[in-house]
C-alpha cells in the first residue's frame, strides 16, 4: 500500500513533531491536525493536541483567548502557520496579493500569526501549493516577520517549511531556508522551479521518507476518524 | 436592570442602530445567524463589526447586504468551505475598511475595556505590516525594563455584544459554558443582546456546578428565544454546523447575483427553518 501526497505529509509531520510535549493546531489545518493526531497516538499518550474548532480535542476552559496566553507564558512546543505568501527570509502573508489595502486577492487574515510566530519555538511553515506565486521572494504584506532584530522579545520563530514537494529547515541568524528533502516522486529540480527564493541545499539531497506501514494504517483508520470531528470534509477524502 | 430583558427576535435587531458597533463571536463560540437575518431584514447602515477574534459567513452575509462599513478582524473565512466572497469582493471595491488585526490583539482590546482600562500590551507583533496601519496600536516601552519594546492595543469598547448562547433563566442570567470569550465580550461592551435556544427555570446562578459559565444578568440587555438560532452554524454541545448548507452559500456567493438569489431565500424563510 503506497500512501497518498496527503498521507506523506500527515506522516512527515508527525515525524517533526516527536518529543513535543503541547501541539496546537489553528484554523484551516487538516493535514497539520491529522499529521499531530497521529504524533500524538505514536508518543504513547505523552503528547497533548489542541484543535481549535474541536471539541474533543480541545481543553481550553478560559475561551479561545487562552491559547494565546499559554503561547505567551511558553506552554506551546510546536504550531503550523501557513500563508498566501512565503519568502525567502520566512516573513509570511496571510493578508492579500497585490497592493494592500485594495489587494487584488484577498486572503482571509493574519489570525494569530503576528503573535504566535514570535512565541512558539518551533513553528511549522505548512503550505501544499509549492509554486513561486506562493514561495516569493517578498511578500506583499508581512502578517508576521520572520526573523526580529535583537533586543525584541521572541523565543519562537520558523524551523521548518514544508510543501507539496519537500522539507526545508530555517536558519534564523542566517535568514535562509536549507532544503532539507524532496518528496519521493519529485525531483530537486522541480523544487528550484517552484520555489521564487534563494536557499542553501546538499551535494546529496535526501528523499523525504515514506511513511511506516504502522503509521499509513493509524492515519487510515484511527486518525481519520478523529481528524473528522474537525474536517468532515477532508476526513471524507482521506482513503478508508 | 430594573426592566427585563426579553423581546422578540425582530425587536431585538430593531434596537441595534445604524453605525453601532458590533462584537461579534468566531463561527463554533455561538454566532447569532438568526438574529442577523431578522437584522438584515431591517437594512442596517455603517455597522462596524469587531470579530472576537475572527468571522465567517455572519460577516460575509452582512458585508454582502451593504450594511457594513468597518470590520476589525484576524480573519473572515468560510473554513472548510472557502473564502468569503463578499468580504473578498467589498475589499477589492473599496467599500469596506478593513482594520486587519491578529487575534490576541482583538482579544486584549476587550479585555483592556473588560477592565476599564485605557490600553493592553500584547507580545509579538512588531515589525509586522499591520503594525503599520493600526493608528490605535503603538510601541511602548516596558516600564519595568527599559528597552523592551511591546505593543499596546487600545481598548475596544463595542456598542452592542451580539451573540447566540444556550440558555437564560427568567431572571435574564445567560448560560455560555466554556464558550468564555463571550463573557468578556459582553462584559467589554455597553450593551449585550442575546439569543438563546431555550429559557430554563430556576435561577442559573444557584447552580454551583455551572455558573462558572453564565453571563450574569446585570450585562444582559436583550434576549430573544430562537432554537436552532445559529444555523447554518454550529452551537458547542448542541448541533454541528449544517455544512451541506454553508457549501450552498460559499458557492452562491462567489457572484453578487448568486449571492442576492441566496439572500431572497433565506430572508424569506421561517427564522427555524433547516
Amino acid at each position: 500500500m503506497s500512501a497518498s501526497p496527503s498521507e506523506l505529509l500527515i506522516a512527515t509531520i508527525a515525524r517533526l513533531l516527536a518529543g513535543c510535549r503541547n501541539v496546537v493546531i489553528g484554523n484551516a489545518s487538516p493535514i497539520p491536525g491529522s499529521g499531530a493526531l497521529l504524533a500524538r497516538e505514536l508518543s504513547g499518550g505523552e503528547m497533548r493536541v489542541t484543535i481549535l474548532g474541536s471539541r474533543e480535542y480541545s481543553d481550553l476552559t478560559n475561551g479561545g483567548v487562552e491559547l494565546f496566553d499559554r503561547a505567551a507564558q511558553g506552554r506551546v512546543d510546536a504550531f503550523f502557520l501557513g500563508g498566501g505568501q512565503i519568502d525567502g527570509e520566512a516573513n509570511i502573508n496571510l493578508v492579500g496579493a497585490g497592493e494592500y489595502p485594495r489587494t487584488e486577492v484577498r486572503w482571509p487574515g493574519s489570525y494569530g500569526s503576528a503573535q504566535l510566530y514570535f512565541l512558539v519555538p518551533r513553528v511549522i511553515l505548512f503550505r501544499e501549493e509549492h509554486t513561486p506565486r506562493v514561495l516569493v521572494p517578498k511578500v506583499d504584506f508581512v502578517s508576521a516577520p520572520g526573523t526580529s532584530p535583537a533586543g525584541v522579545y521572541r523565543p519562537g520563530g520558523p524551523w521548518k517549511l514544508l510543501t507539496g514537494l519537500a522539507l526545508f529547515g530555517f536558519d534564523r541568524p542566517r535568514k535562509r531556508f536549507a532544503l532539507e528533502s524532496v518528496h519521493p516522486g519529485h525531483t530537486v529540480e522541480e523544487v528550484v522551479d517552484g520555489t521564487g527564493f534563494e536557499f542553501d541545499r546538499p551535494a546529496l539531497v535526501p528523499t523525504t521518507p515514506e511513511p511506516e506501514p504502522r503509521m499509513l494504517q493509524l492515519i487510515r483508520g484511527k486518525i481519520r476518524g478523529e481528524i473528522a470531528e474537525t474536517y468532515p470534509k477532508f476526513a471524507a477524502g482521506l482513503a478508508g | 436592570m430594573s426592566a427585563l430583558p426579553f423581546c422578540d427576535l425582530d425587536s431585538l435587531a430593531a434596537a441595534i442602530p445604524d453605525g453601532a458597533m458590533l462584537a461579534v463571536p468566531a463561527d463554533t463560540y455561538g454566532v447569532a445567524m438568526a438574529a442577523t437575518r431578522a437584522l438584515v431584514r431591517r437594512a442596517p447602515k455603517r455597522l462596524q463589526l469587531v470579530c472576537v477574534p475572527t468571522s465567517g459567513i455572519q460577516a460575509d452575509v452582512l458585508i454582502g447586504a451593504g450594511g457594513v462599513a468597518q470590520i476589525d478582524t484576524s480573519a473572515v473565512s468560510l473554513g472548510e468551505h472557502g473564502t468569503a466572497p463578499r468580504f473578498a469582493a467589498a475589499v477589492r471595491d473599496g467599500s469596506l475598511r478593513v482594520l486587519d488585526a491578529t487575534c490576541p490583539a482583538i482579544h486584549a482590546a476587550l479585555q483592556a475595556s473588560q477592565k476599564g482600562l485605557p490600553f493592553m500590551p500584547v507580545r509579538g507583533i512588531l515589525g509586522s505590516d499591520l503594525l503599520a496601519q493600526r493608528r490605535d496600536w503603538r510601541v511602548i516601552d516596558n516600564p519595568f525594563a527599559p528597552g523592551d519594546h511591546i505593543v499596546a492595543v487600545r481598548a475596544i469598547k463595542p456598542d452592542v455584544a451580539f451573540f447566540h448562547a444556550l440558555c437564560a433563566d427568567r431572571r435574564g442570567n445567560v448560560l455560555v459554558a466554556r464558550s468564555r470569550d463571550l463573557l468578556t465580550m459582553a462584559q467589554a461592551s455597553r450593551e449585550t443582546f442575546v439569543t438563546v435556544e431555550e429559557l430554563v427555570d430556576g435561577d442559573l446562578l444557584a447552580d454551583r456546578e455551572r455558573s462558572p459559565g453564565v453571563i450574569p444578568a446585570v450585562y444582559v440587555t436583550r434576549i430573544a428565544v430562537v432554537r436552532r438560532g445559529a444555523w447554518p452554524l454550529g452551537l458547542a454541545g448542541r448541533y454541528d454546523a449544517d455544512a451541506a448548507a454553508l457549501e450552498r452559500y460559499a458557492r452562491a456567493a462567489k457572484t453578487t447575483d448568486g449571492f442576492r438569489a441566496w439572500l431572497d431565500g433565506w430572508l424569506s424563510r421561517e427564522p427555524t427553518a433547516a
